[in-house]
């Protein structure tokens, strides 16, 4: 019997379930070692669960999937979030340091009709995680490598250093040292195969706070280089803005 | 009489070239790059970074117009000859469902560099001694390294980061290399000493087309490397190894980590850092697997992961884990330091954390050692 899959969408914008399908090559493998029993995104036959892996991606943003999202926990043996919005928030966190009411009144017509939480949070705050696949979106070859772990019941390759190491072992020349350009690099998870600094600009945090990220030394040396406060600001509260680390860090540069 | 050495008239780097090529070597060299330098196949000598220096500082690292034509005022490219001999990635073996492990035998293209500096040569040996000469030989660290042949360069206008002076290893090679260059850029003409350190290098030098060096012409040389030596700017403290060995409990590694960012730039770039991981994949039929090392860093929260977790959380721990074993414990594991002195760690370091600055500081707020 093949393990179940089952892939579930918060709110989001549903990037990360398209790199799943972008999977082109791989797809036809990947469904016969695995039973697609739940992705709405690619098909409307729905197996009932329990499900063997659960991929979730989105935030908890309204009270109907602080509901569901222990629904489908319930349901899961292995729960993996994906994606910046699961494991940090997404850019839709950018509300959690804000007026929400005031928000809403600026962006839409008619504010009543939203019915939303004041917050945006990462999956992680409500129910426990086996694994977090990080980006915005994510990394195609970190998905597939961490279902064929899985699937071969070793440990998925998921690291949780910096950027830098990524440009390093590409042999790319730093943006910060040729150029003086701010880059999150430093205090950025690896994991997107180099993407931005490979083309000669910053990393913009996709992939979240690495670990122990020293975001203030970072922050001190982007003001040497000629960074003001509010780009600092923004810099921070990107795609992963809601990320404690990273959320700490802007709002200290939000005077 | 090549023993003495040739010189070769600044032209003649094109036929040096032709001659590596017409032996089978892909020629190698630092070429500019996305405004940084980086060690690359070249075509031909036109292709080096001519009249180019780098204006390099803690933290920052930037090509400008060195105001002269010569071929080699720049040093060195990010990262050293390590990439050619121990790439970041490499697969060590595959194997099916039968466990069988199947290698995939060394094989190396051979490879001649041109502009190999001394600090790089040093390194080159300190990896060597690593990966080749220890009781658990890297057959595939040999076979590229003995498919290398290596044209040093003395340099003539070291870095502001270069401090190779204060670790023995620069600015003139003294030993590693088949053939050595000292460019001799002067008013009335411009070219080279080369000098042979292997047979193979001998034999080429023979072909080279040149005049017999005279004694006056090495002298000429000699004062390239002199004045190099003398225009170096950083210094390393001396008897660093004794006083790290005194410093495991000092304050001065928390304040460092207030400024480290535990990024692991400065092991990616140093020369003589060899560590490694290893990683498994395996294919999208669960079939075969595969087993590959890649880069690791003494920086990363995973290298120091045992069962129940990492043993050096704080970046404090880190940061003194990596410049102890550079410059004190290297000396008890292999009988040398594991700092060459390239500087590479404080130019290509985000936040600018400078080597010789942190033991200098560490220098001044121990007391010395008691004399015996
Ligand atoms: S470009 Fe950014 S990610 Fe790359 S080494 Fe520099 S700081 Fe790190
Ligand atoms: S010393 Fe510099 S390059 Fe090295 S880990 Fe710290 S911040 Fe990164
Ligand atoms: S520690 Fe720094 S200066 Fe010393 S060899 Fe490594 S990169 Fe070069
Ligand atoms: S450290 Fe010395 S040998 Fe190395 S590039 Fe600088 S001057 Fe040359």
């Amino acid at each position: 019997m093949r393990p179940k899959l089952a892939v579930w969408k918060f709110s989001s914008c549903d990037g990360c379930q398209l790199t799943l399908l972008d999977c082109e090559d791989e797809l036809l493998a990947l469904a016969e070692r695995v039973e697609i029993a739940y992705f709405l995104e690619a098909t409307r036959a729905e197996l009932a669960g329990p499900y063997d892996i659960s991929l979730v991606e989105g935030s908890i943003s309204t009270a109907e999937e602080l509901a569901r999202i222990q629904e489908v926990r319930a349901q899961s043996r292995c729960l993996i979030t994906i994606g910046a919005c699961a494991t940090a928030g997404g850019i839709q966190a950018l509300r959690n340091t804000r007026d929400h009411e005031a928000l809403k009144a600026t962006v839409y017509a008619r504010p009543e009709f939203i019915d939303a939480l004041d917050t945006s949070t990462p999956i992680a705050d409500h129910v426990p995680v086996d694994h977090q696949l990080y980006g915005c979106p994510i990394d195609r070859r970190q998905l597939l490598d961490t279902l064929l772990a899985l699937l071969k019941g070793r440990q998925p390759l998921i690291p949780d250093h910096s950027q830098c190491v990524e440009c390093k072992l590409q042999g790319t020349p730093c943006v910060v040292v040729t150029r003086g350009e701010p880059c999150l690099g430093p205090v950025t998870r690896a994991g997107c195969g180099n993407l931005c600094p490979r083309v000669g600009r910053g990393c913009y945090g996709c992939f979240g706070p690495k670990e122990a990220p020293n975001t203030a030394a970072l922050a001190e040396q982007l003001l040497a280089l000629g960074s003001d406060r509010h780009s600092l600001r923004d810099l921070f509260a990107g795609f992963t803005g809601g990320a404690p680390a990273f959320q700490k860090e802007s709002q200290r540069h939000d005077a | 009489m090549s023993d003495a050495g040739k010189i070769i008239a600044a032209a003649g780097l094109e036929q040096l070239v032709r001659l590596l090529r017409a032996r089978g070597f892909e020629v190698w060299a630092a070429r500019e790059q996305a405004e940084a330098l980086s060690l690359q196949p070249i075509e031909s000598a036109e292709d080096l970074p001519r009249g180019r220096i780098e204006a390099a500082e803690a933290g920052k690292v930037r090509l400008v117009a060195s105001g002269r034509d010569a071929y080699f005022d720049h040093t060195l490219p990010m990262q050293g000859l390590k990439r050619l001999v121990s790439p970041p990635e490499e697969r060590l073996f595959a194997c099916g469902e039968d466990l069988v492990p199947h290698e995939t035998p060394p094989a190396a293209t051979p490879k001649a560099v041109i502009g190999a500096r001394p600090c790089d040569l040093v390194a080159l040996d300190t990896l060597t001694q690593v990966f080749q000469d220890g009781p658990q030989e890297d057959r595939r660290y040999r076979a590229r390294r003995e498919a290398l042949f290596l044209v040093a360069v003395n340099c003539a206008r070291p870095a502001a980061t270069c401090f190779c002076s204060s670790m023995d290893t620069g600015p003139r090679a003294e030993a590693g290399y088949d053939l050595a260059l000292t460019e001799l850029y002067e008013p009335e003409a411009h070219g080279f000493l080369v000098e042979a350190g292997s047979a193979a290098g001998g034999e080429l030098l023979e072909a080279l087309e040149g005049e017999p060096a005279s004694a006056a012409d090495r002298q000429r040389a000699l004062a390239v490397s002199e004045a190099a030596a003398a225009a170096m700017a950083r210094a390393m403290p001396s008897d660093v190894e004794g006083l790290l060995k005194r410093a495991y409990e000092h304050p001065h590694w928390e304040a460092v980590a207030e400024r480290c960012l535990a990024c692991a730039n400065c092991t990616m770039v140093c020369p003589t850092c060899f560590c490694g991981t290893v990683e498994d994949r395996s294919s999208l039929d669960g079939a075969t697997a595969e087993r590959w090392r890649r880069w690791d860093s003494c920086f990363t929260l995973d290298f120091s992961y045992i069962h129940g977790g990492a043993v050096r959380k704080e970046t404090a721990s880190r940061y003194r884990q990596w410049m102890t074993h550079k410059l004190a414990h290297w000396h008890d594991q292999f009988g040398r330091s594991g700092c060459v002195g390239c500087g590479r760690c404080i130019g290509w370091c985000p936040v600018g954390i400078d080597i010789t600055a942190e033991a200098q500081a560490l220098a001044d707020a121990l007391p010395a050692a008691k004399e015996a």
